[in-house]
C-alpha cells in the first residue's frame, strides 16, 4: 500500500473513532455540556488537557522552529510548559472550588460587576477566536498536503468532524475525544523520533539520545555546533542574543498559558479540588513527553539534513529530497552551477569572503521549518504507515485544540452573555439549545475564516498569549490571593494591561514600528509580561484608593481557599 | 473551621508556594536563561549544562514541582481536616 492509501485509511479510522466516542458521550444537561458534569478522572482530564493544549503548531512546527533557533528555542519549550506550575499552584484548585463554568463567571462574581464580566467575556472571545482560526487552517493544510484535497474541502471536512462531536457532546464529548486524540498524536510523534534517535545515536530514548554520541564518536550537539559554525551559522547550543527578550517572551508564554480560558476551563471538569491539582500534574507530564522530545527531533533533523545534503551532488541525493521538493517545502537552486547543494548562512557578512573563497554563490537550499517533523519518517526511511500516522497525529492535534476553543466561544455566548447577562430566566433546556446553536455558529465562522484567514490571524500567538497574560492572569490571581482587591482595581488593571499590550503589539506588527524602537529590547511576543506587571501595579494602587469589597465577597474568597465545603 | 486555623492553613500553603515558585524561577529563568552561559562550561555527558536546563531539565523540574505540591497539599488538607 502506498503512503496516500495508508493516510486515507489511518485518518479515516481515527475520524471514525472520534465520531464513535461522540455518539457514546452525548451531553444531556448544561453541566455536562459546559464541564462534563464535573466527573472526569484527573488522569483522563490531564490527557485531555494535554491534547487541548498542544496545537497543530506544537505538533508540526515546534521541532522545526527549535532546529533553526537552537538554544533560543528554549523560549517555547519552557514558556509552553512552565505555565502549568502556575496553574497547579495558583489557579486551578481555587477556580475548581469556586465551581462555576467559565473564567468570566469567576471574574464577574469575584469582582461583583457586570462590567468586569463583559471585559473578561470580550477577552475570552477574542483570544479563542484568533487561536481557533489558525487550527482550522492547520486542518486544511494537512488535508491538502497529504490527501490531495483542496484546502477549502479539508477545512470543511475538519469542521464537520469537530461540529459533530462538539455539538453533540459539548465538554463531555470533547473530553473523551481529546483523550483519544492525545493517544494518536503522542504515538505519532514518538515513533519517528525513536527511530531517528536509534538511527543517529543508537539510543531509543530521544531525550537521552540528544546528549548521545554519533557513530564517529563525537557528541551529537558538539558536532552540530562545529558543523554550523563551519557554515557561517551561530553555535546551536549557546545564546547569541540579549537575554532580556528571551526572559520576557518566556514569561509571557508561561503567564499566558496560565491565563488561557480553554486551558483553565478544563480544570472545572474534575470532581474535587485535590483532583484539580493532580490533574495539572498529569497534564504537564503528558505535555512534557512531547516537549522534551521536540528538541531532540530538532537537533537530529538539523544534523541529519546538513550531513545528507550539504556539498552533495544533487543527482545522488536520496529519493525523499525530490518528493519534498514537489511540495515546495524544500527547494534547491544551483546558484554556482556546480551541481552540488551548498547550504550555509549567506546572511552572515563575516562569512561572505570565506564562502566565495570556497566557490559558493549564496545558499542553495530553502527549507520550510514544518518539514522537520513531516519529513522525519521518510528521511529515516520508515515505512509508509508511519508517514500516515504523522498526518493523523497533526490532525488530532489541530482538531483537539479547535474543539476546546470552540467550546469556550459557545459557553461565553450561551452562559456568560445570555444566561448571566441578557436573559437570566432562560430555562436549562433553552440554555443547552443556545449553547449548541452558539457552537454551530462558531464552527461555521471559524471554518470560513480558516479558509480565508484575515491578515491579523498570522500573529495570533503574540496576541492570544499577550492578552491572556496581561488581562486574566493578574485578575484571577489577585481575586484568590488578595481579599482587599476590589472591582475598581481589577477593572482598571485589566483595561490598562489589555490596552497597553494591544497597542504595543499593533504598533509593532501593523503600525510600522521597527525592532530598534522596542522598549528595553522587548519584542511584541514578550510584551504581555510588561502588560501583566502594569496590570498588577494599577490594580493594587486603585484598589487601595477605593472601598474594600463587600463582606460577602471576602467570605467568598475565604471559601475558595479551603478545599472542603460549599 | 475556625479563623485562626484557617489563617495558619493558608499561611503554610503560601510558604509552600513561595518555596516551590522560587525553585521554578531558579531553574528556568536562572539556570535556563540568566546563568546559562556560565553553566555551559559545565558538562552533563553530551550536554552543556545551561543548554540542558533550557531545553530539558527545567521541564522535568516543572513536572516534579507539581507532584511535590500535590503531596504537600494533600498532607496539609488532612492535617487541617479540610480535604474534600
Amino acid at each position: 500500500m502506498d503512503a496516500q492509501a495508508w493516510t486515507f485509511l489511518i485518518v479515516g479510522l481515527t475520524f471514525a473513532l472520534y465520531i464513535g466516542i461522540a455518539i457514546w458521550s452525548r451531553a444531556s444537561s448544561t453541566a455536562e455540556f459546559y464541564v462534563a458534569g464535573k466527573g472526569v478522572h484527573p488522569i483522563t482530564n490531564g490527557m485531555a488537557t494535554a491534547a487541548d493544549w498542544m496545537s497543530a503548531a506544537s505538533f508540526l512546527s515546534m521541532a522545526g522552529l527549535i532546529a533553526f533557533m537552537g538554544y533560543q528555542g528554549a523560549q517555547y519549550l519552557m514558556g509552553w510548559t512552565g505555565g502549568y506550575v502556575l496553574l497547579a499552584l495558583m489557579l486551578a484548585p481555587y477556580l475548581r472550588k469556586f465551581g462555576k463554568y467559565t473564567v468570566p463567571d469567576f471574574i464577574g462574581e469575584r469582582y461583583y460587576s457586570q462590567t468586569a464580566r463583559m471585559v473578561a467575556l470580550i477577552c475570552a472571545l477574542f483570544i479563542s477566536f484568533t487561536y481557533v482560526v489558525g487550527q482550522m487552517k492547520g486542518v486544511g493544510v494537512a488535508f491538502s498536503a497529504f490527501l490531495g484535497i483542496e484546502l477549502k474541502w479539508g477545512v470543511i471536512i475538519g469542521s464537520g468532524i469537530v461540529f459533530f462531536y462538539a455539538v453533540l457532546g459539548g465538554m463531555k464529548g470533547i473530553t473523551y475525544t481529546q483523550v483519544a486524540q492525545y493517544c494518536v498524536l503522542i504515538f505519532a510523534y514518538l515513533v519517528p523520533a525513536i527511530f531517528i534517535s536509534v538511527l543517529m545515536v543508537d539510543n531509543p530514548v530521544p531525550q537521552i539520545g540528544l546528549g548521545g554520541k554519533l557513530s564517529d564518536g563525537a557528541y551529537l550537539l558538539d558536532k552540530l555546533d562545529s558543523v554550523l559554525t563551519d557554515l557561517g551559522f551561530r553555535e546551536y547550543t549557546t545564546s547569541h542574543k540579549g537575554k532580556v527578550d528571551l526572559f520576557f517572551v518566556t514569561a509571557a508564554l508561561m503567564l499566558g498559558t496560565a491565563g488561557l480560558p480553554h486551558v483553565i476551563v478544563r480544570f472545572f471538569t474534575v470532581p474535587k479540588v485535590s483532583d484539580a491539582r493532580k490533574s495539572a500534574g498529569w497534564a504537564l507530564l503528558f505535555i512534557a513527553i512531547l516537549y522534551t522530545t521536540a528538541p531532540a527531533i530538532g537537533a537530529f533533523a538539523r544534523t541529519n539534513l546538513i550531513q545528507t545534503v550539504h556539498d552533495q551532488p544533487y543527482n545522488s541525493l536520496p529519493d525523499w529530497f525530490a518528493s519534498w521538493e514537489k511540495t515546495g517545502l524544500l527547494a534547491f537552486d544551483d546558484l554556482n552551477g556546480d551541481g552540488k547543494v551548498q547550504y550555509y548562512n549567506d546572511q552572515n557578512p563575516d562569512f561572505a569572503s570565506e564562502a566565495s573563497a570556497r566557490g559558493w554563490n549564496g545558499s542553495e537550499l530553502t527549507v520550510d521549518r514544518d518539514i522537520m517533523v513531516l519529513a522525519n519518517p521518510s528521511i529515516a526511511n520508515l515505512p509508509a504507515w508511519v508517514v500516515a500516522l504523522v498526518v493523523a497525529g497533526g490532525l488530532a492535534a489541530a482538531l483537539s485544540t479547535a474543539a476546546g476553543l470552540l467550546l469556550v466561544i459557545s459557553t461565553s455566548i450561551s452562559h456568560d452573555l445570555l444566561k448571566q447577562s441578557l436573559k437570566p430566566d432562560i430555562s436549562e433546556k433553552g440554555e443547552l439549545l443556545a449553547a449548541r446553536i452558539a457552537i454551530t455558529v462558531a464552527v461555521i465562522i471559524a471554518g470560513w475564516a480558516g479558509i480565508d484567514p484575515p491578515g491579523f490571524v498570522a500573529q495570533v500567538v503574540a496576541f492570544a498569549f499577550g492578552l491572556a497574560a496581561a488581562s486574566f492572569f493578574p485578575a484571577i490571581v489577585m481575586g484568590i490571593f488578595s481579599k482587599r482587591m476590589n472591582m475598581q482595581g481589577a477593572i482598571a488593571g485589566m483595561l490598562v494591561g489589555l490596552i497597553f499590550t494591544a497597542v504595543y503589539i499593533i504598533y509593532f506588527k501593523y503600525g510600522g514600528g521597527t525592532p530598534d524602537q522596542y522598549w528595553f529590547g522587548i519584542s511584541p511576543e514578550g510584551i504581555g509580561t510588561l502588560g501583566m506587571i502594569f496590570n498588577f501595579i494599577v490594580s493594587i494602587i486603585v484598589s487601595r484608593m477605593t472601598a474594600p469589597p463587600p463582606p460577602e465577597i471576602q467570605t467568598l474568597v475565604e471559601r475558595i481557599r479551603i478545599p472542603r465545603g460549599d | 473551621m475556625k479563623d485562626n486555623q484557617h489563617s495558619s492553613y493558608w499561611k503554610t500553603n503560601i510558604q509552600y508556594l513561595v518555596i516551590l515558585l522560587l525553585v521554578w524561577f531558579l531553574v528556568s529563568y536562572g539556570a535556563g536563561i540568566m546563568w546559562a552561559d556560565s553553566l555551559n562550561n559545565i558538562r552533563l555527558g553530551g550536554f552543556k549544562l545551561g543548554f540542558w536546563f533550557a531545553q530539558q531539565g527545567s521541564i522535568y523540574v516543572f513536572v516534579l514541582l507539581i507532584y511535590i505540591y500535590v503531596r504537600l497539599m494533600n498532607r496539609l488538607d488532612s492535617k487541617y481536616d479540610v480535604n474534600d
